[in-house]
């Protein structure tokens, strides 16, 4: 019953978050404040753990191929699935959840209890669709960028850790990770990111938008975004992969 | 002209106000007075539209406001001037870009055009020196100009005001009205102005509505409320001993 309750709610907000906006322009201008600080502000992290994550991949593969029929390119072939696969589109979004969402549902959040967003609408401006329209479709730009740039740092990482620590020859690694490469698993992936883009940015919004009371309350909202955004991306991730992947 | 035809609404079970009927005057600066809680913010609330009123209409010039859709909403409120309790600026922006904002969403001014008339309405509020401040670096009174600065700069046909010369030094609050007073007159809309402030009631009442605890007891003019028997209304404007006392002497 809560369940129905709030995913209708998400929907009547989703719709009003998609009406014509009032002036394009300032949409616009929007829209690229929202690219520069959801999307640049979040490389340097997207990149520091995308080089530790290939960096892990590759030396658990190369510890755990102990049998002398896996060959060692293996290693490069594991961490360039691996990453590809998973590891940037669903781990860099669960990070972006972390980072990006709780952001939203704060930032929103606080306009709501501070009157902002009445302010906005007695105006004649439409709320939702001036503060959420912007986030969701500048990251549903700029996260696919962040991915492919995980995905080259991920695979450089396991390259780079590979051979400091010895486990793999660059040569190896090299032929590994071009070995039966299919270019259909970066399109999986970044169908997979752009749909978490719109999860991430959409469910938080919709727990700021209905924040209700205070402070504590904008705290509360920020917690709930990133929870469920969290579930959602994963019970996402299952669909998508039996969709596309079947 | 704005009416309000038998607004009631309830919160859970508790009434907040009950069967209010009112109109506020064209070229008349309209004030709601009453003690706190009697649901002044909540009344104006359901007038513009942020709260829905369980029964009754709210009339701009004829208009049916209760009901309309979105879109007809909206084109409303683009005609109207609203000032929060509590400000309610953008903190994101800084004082310029707040009284900005509502220009450039629906007029085709030139950037040169916006700042001239942000600079003339931060004048009229005695307020020169902040407009590229942010709103957290202004202390509780300056928001609140800040806020009318904005609220006026569209040049509403209608100005609802939520007190406000509450947290403002004597002066400035003179200023204020004085300021409410020459936009209502000169441009000749309807302001409505909620306040419990005695000041502004003897500077400004046109039309004075009296407030308890969710009705309309008392209306009537500045000149009218001294002399005013309702007791509720007495305590009200008679706060102080002091004045109780000064009310027998002079008055009665
Ligand atoms: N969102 C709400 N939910 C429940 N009760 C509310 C809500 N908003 C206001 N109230 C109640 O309605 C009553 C009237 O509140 P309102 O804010 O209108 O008072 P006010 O006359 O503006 O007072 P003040 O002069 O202090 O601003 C109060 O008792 C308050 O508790
Ligand atoms: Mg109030």
């Amino acid at each position: 019953m809560n369940l129905l309750f709030h995913l209708g709610k998400y929907f009547i907000l989703i719709k009003r978050v998609f009406r014509k906006p009032e002036k394009y322009s300032i949409y616009r201008r929007q829209l690229l404040i929202e690219i520069n600080s959801l999307g640049i502000g979040s490389l340097g992290i997207v990149s520091i753990i995308s080089v530790f994550m290939g960096a892990v991949i590759t030396i658990q593969s190369s510890f755990n191929f102990t049998s002398a029929w896996i060959p060692i390119y293996a290693v490069g072939l594991a961490t360039r699935q691996g990453i590809i696969l998973e590891f940037a589109p669903t781990i860099i979004s669960l990070i972006l959840a972390g980072k990006v969402g709780s952001n939203i549902a704060s930032e929103i959040g606080t306009m709501r209890v501070t009157e902002q967003i009445d302010a906005l609408e007695v105006m004649g401006i439409n709320p939702a669709g001036y503060l959420i329209m912007p986030k969701i479709i500048a990251s549903m730009i700029i996260n696919p960028f962040l991915i492919t740039i995980s995905m080259f740092l991920g695979i450089f990482g396991g390259w780079l850790f590979g051979i400091i620590t010895g486990v793999v020859s660059s040569y190896e690694y090299i032929y590994g990770i071009q070995y039966q490469f299919r270019p259909f698993s970066v399109y999986y992936a970044l169908i997979k990111t752009i749909v978490f883009a719109f999860i991430i940015t959409s469910v938080s919004a919709y727990h700021g938008y209905y924040t209700n009371g205070g402070a504590l309350e904008v705290g509360r909202s920020s917690t709930k975004a990133v929870v469920y955004s969290n579930i959602l991306i994963l019970v996402f991730n299952f669909l998508l992969t039996q969709l596309l992947m079947a | 002209m704005i009416e309000l035809r038998h607004i009631s609404k309830s919160f859970a079970s508790r009434k907040v106000l009950n069967d209010i009927s009112l109109g506020f005057e064209q070229g008349k600066c309209n004030l709601i007075i009453g003690e706190s809680g009697s649901g002044k913010t909540v009344l104006a609330k359901c007038m513009v539209g942020l709260l829905k009123v369980d029964t009754g209409e709210v009339l701009y010039d004829q208009r049916n406001f209760t009901r309309m859709n979105f879109f007809e909403k909206k084109i409303i409120r683009q005609e109207m001037g609203v000032l929060f309790q509590g400000g309610a600026l953008f903190d994101s922006m800084t004082v310029e870009e707040n009284i900005i904002f509502p220009l450039s969403m629906f007029t085709e001014k030139t950037v040169e055009e916006k700042v001239d008339r942000a600079q003339f309405c931060l004048q009229r509020v005695n307020l020169t020196n902040a407009s590229k401040l942010y709103p957290s670096e202004l202390s509780g009174g300056m928001k609140k100009r800040v806020a009318i600065a904005r609220a006026i700069a569209v040049s509403p046909r209608y100005l609802i005001c939520d007190e406000p010369n509450s947290g403002l030094d004597p002066i400035t609050s003179i200023v204020i009205d004085e300021l409410i007073k020459e936009i209502t007159y000169e441009y000749n809309i309807t302001t409505i102005v909620i306040t419990h402030d005695m000041n502004s009631v003897l500077e400004i009442g046109d039309n004075i509505a009296f407030l308890y605890k969710g009705d309309i007891l008392w209306k009537g003019n500045k000149e009218q409320i001294l002399h005013a028997g309702k007791k509720e209304l007495v305590d009200f404007v008679y706060a102080t001993k002091f004045l109780r006392e000064f009310r027998k002497r002079v008055i009665e």
